[in-house]
């Protein structure tokens, strides 16, 4: 029995919103200079949910969908049920239609992340049921002594569905009638759901090492584990870097200034020990999935600095409500996630190809993504640094000339941004094609 | 093996038992502030706020979308008032476009800015940093900081 079929599915989905996320990015982008492009047809309230949802999209789909590859076809566990999956996948796919139609329409959630009409998280909650269902009868049943990352994908998938109720939380008079309980708990659940994502990608990452090393070890060690659970109590108080500006109480920014500092060393950590035992041969087997991981490396590291300054209430007082809280989201969710998940993407490719081989436009369009998020990060940064000058240091200058003065910083913005998209267009275009070759 | 297994368990309860008691904490000690319940025309002003994705663009607390200026304060403001606030929501400037909201539905957006305004400052540019790096806000209408 095997879940190929729908893991790919799931794939090809992933890799379809990350072209829609990214094509929406940077033509919204455009009205940072231009104020009134598109500004009567598809405003900038309305586009910013597509984009935003579609990069969530690509982040768990391709989560989802190397998971069930690697459980079913890559460890050869029979599925608990294939039916499961395939209701799973569709359920996805209708509401990820009905998302987007609802945007359209201007049936919006407004909540940061929950864009849509809260309905609809009525399904996604059920198909994350199924999968965790499919997931926990399949592992549970054939595995006894976990390596990491089945821990990972689990408690992954449990605080994914516990967090996306949260984040509805405002639903319930009590919540919503306290304005700073809102806020608090609405950033609290976004905080923790990006938390539960970086479990199962970060879970994915630790099972691509192990595999191209070669060395199941690597996920049973103690210090593997150890970082785990680090990183399992910051899912679960490590969010309020996000409100150390809101008047909440103390102790909860105090929980998260301590714990928060952790998180981006457990994985550099990880791949930082796996890059320098891996021996010559084995890189250059899997030469794309390697190389993102490579990349995801650098981009911990970098991350890893600005996370590490971003979490120090003195220095998150100059940078919160700026453009280089930005600048840290697009590095995580760029440098870090979809490079992980690219490395994941291009793994499986070279088992459903074996015979694949990276064209010299795939590896070019890796290094122009990557010197293209370098001065895309770097623009966000300037800018951040401008605009945080103004927020606590203006003498009456108004927010429109303030942003007419980040002119320059906007279009270094949208050329570098132009460049990620070109370098992430190309590797897209390539997977799909070998995907879905691949299916055939 | 066996071992293994079971601290890996006994850990994670452990967790989730912490977990359970900080949620609870936090649903109901959230805020350092004495809240009071938000009237139900800023209720519908914050509905209106999130029907019409206006975190798009703009924040509280600089949280949300950067296009659009910060609007914690704007009840606040002297030089922005009611009048001004209902104009440019109805008249859109620069990247905001124009809205077609009746006099009550601006009264409502009115009433929730007045709401979140009076829970506290951002920036909060009387804020004192501390030498360990912790940052001391000032809290509206106490004489407290935390």
């Amino acid at each position: 029995m095997t879940s190929n079929k729908y893991a790919s599915h799931f794939l090809v989905l992933a890799l379809l919103s990350l072209f829609v996320s990214i094509s929406i990015g940077v033509l919204i982008s455009f009205q940072y200079i231009y104020p009134d492009f598109l500004k009567h047809s598809f405003h900038f309230a309305k586009l910013r949910p597509v984009h935003v949802i579609s990069s969530v999209s690509w982040v768990v789909l391709a989560a989802i969908g190397s998971i069930y590859y690697y459980v079913n076809e890559q460890e050869q566990l029979p599925l608990y049920s294939k039916r499961l999956a395939g209701v799973h996948f569709y359920i996805f796919f209708l509401t990820g239609i009905a998302i987007y139609f609802s945007i359209l329409i201007g049936k919006i959630g407004g909540r940061e992340f929950f864009v849509f009409a809260p309905v609809l998280m009525i399904p996604i909650l059920i198909g994350w049921l199924l999968f965790g269902v499919n997931y926990f009868k399949t592992v549970l049943k054939n595995i006894k002594n976990w390596p990491v990352y089945y821990w990972m994908w689990g408690t992954g998938t449990v605080f994914m569905i516990f967090h996306l109720m949260e984040a509805h939380f405002w639903l319930i008079p009590s919540f919503r009638e306290n304005y700073i309980r809102d806020l608090v708990v609405q950033w609290k659940s976004v905080g923790s759901f990006v938390g539960s994502w970086n479990q199962l990608v970060y879970g994915i990452s630790i099972y691509l090492m192990t595999k191209i090393k070669g060395d199941a070890r690597f996920a049973r060690g103690k210090l593997v584990f150890f970082f785990y659970f680090l990183g399992l109590a910051n899912l679960m108080f490590g969010w309020a870097h996000h409100t150390y500006i809101i008047p909440s109480q103390p102790w909860v920014r105090i929980v998260a200034y301590s714990i928060s500092m952790t998180e981006w060393i457990i994985l550099f950590k990880i791949i930082y020990g796996f890059l320098l035992n891996l021996p010559q041969k084995e890189r250059q087997l899997n030469t794309m999935a390697y190389r993102f991981l490579v990349a995801a490396d650098v981009w911990v590291f970098l991350n890893l600095i600005i996370a590490l300054l971003l979490s120090i209430p003195a220095i998150n007082y100059h940078t919160h409500g700026t453009h280089i809280t930005v600048m840290h989201t697009m590095g995580t969710m760029i440098g870090i996630n979809t490079m992980i998940l690219m490395a994941s993407v291009w793994f499986i490719i070279s088992k459903l190809n074996p015979d694949c081989y990276p064209t010299k436009w795939t590896v070019f369009s890796y290094k122009f993504l990557n010197v293209s998020l370098f001065f895309f990060l770097l623009s966000l940064g300037i800018a951040g640094i401008h605009r945080g000058k103004w927020m606590l240091e203006n003498d009456g200058v108004s927010f429109t000339q303030m942003q007419m003065d980040l002119h320059p910083d906007y279009v270094f913005m949208i050329v570098t941004g132009i460049g990620v998209f070109l370098g992430l267009l190309v590797i897209i275009l390539a997977a799909l094609r070998e995907i879905l070759m691949g299916k055939q | 093996m066996k071992n293994n297994i079971l601290y890996n368990k006994l850990i994670i309860g452990g967790l989730v038992l912490l977990f359970v008691i900080y949620n609870f904490v936090v649903y109901n000690n959230a805020a350092f502030i004495q809240e009071h319940k938000l009237s139900d025309a800023a209720i519908q002003g914050q509905q209106l706020w999130q029907d019409n994705n206006c975190t798009a663009c703009h924040q509280f607390y600089g949280l949300g979308g950067y296009l659009g200026p910060d609007l914690t304060n704007i009840a606040s403001d002297s030089i922005k008032t009611d009048a001004y606030v209902k104009a440019m929501i109805n008249l859109g400037k620069n990247a905001m476009p124009k809205y077609n909201f009746s006099e009550k539905e601006l009264q409502e957006f009115l009433a929730f800015f007045k709401a979140v305004d009076q829970t506290g400052y951002f920036p909060n540019k009387a804020a004192t940093t501390e030498k360990t790096g912790w940052v001391k806000l000032k809290i509206k209408n106490t004489t407290d900081d935390q």
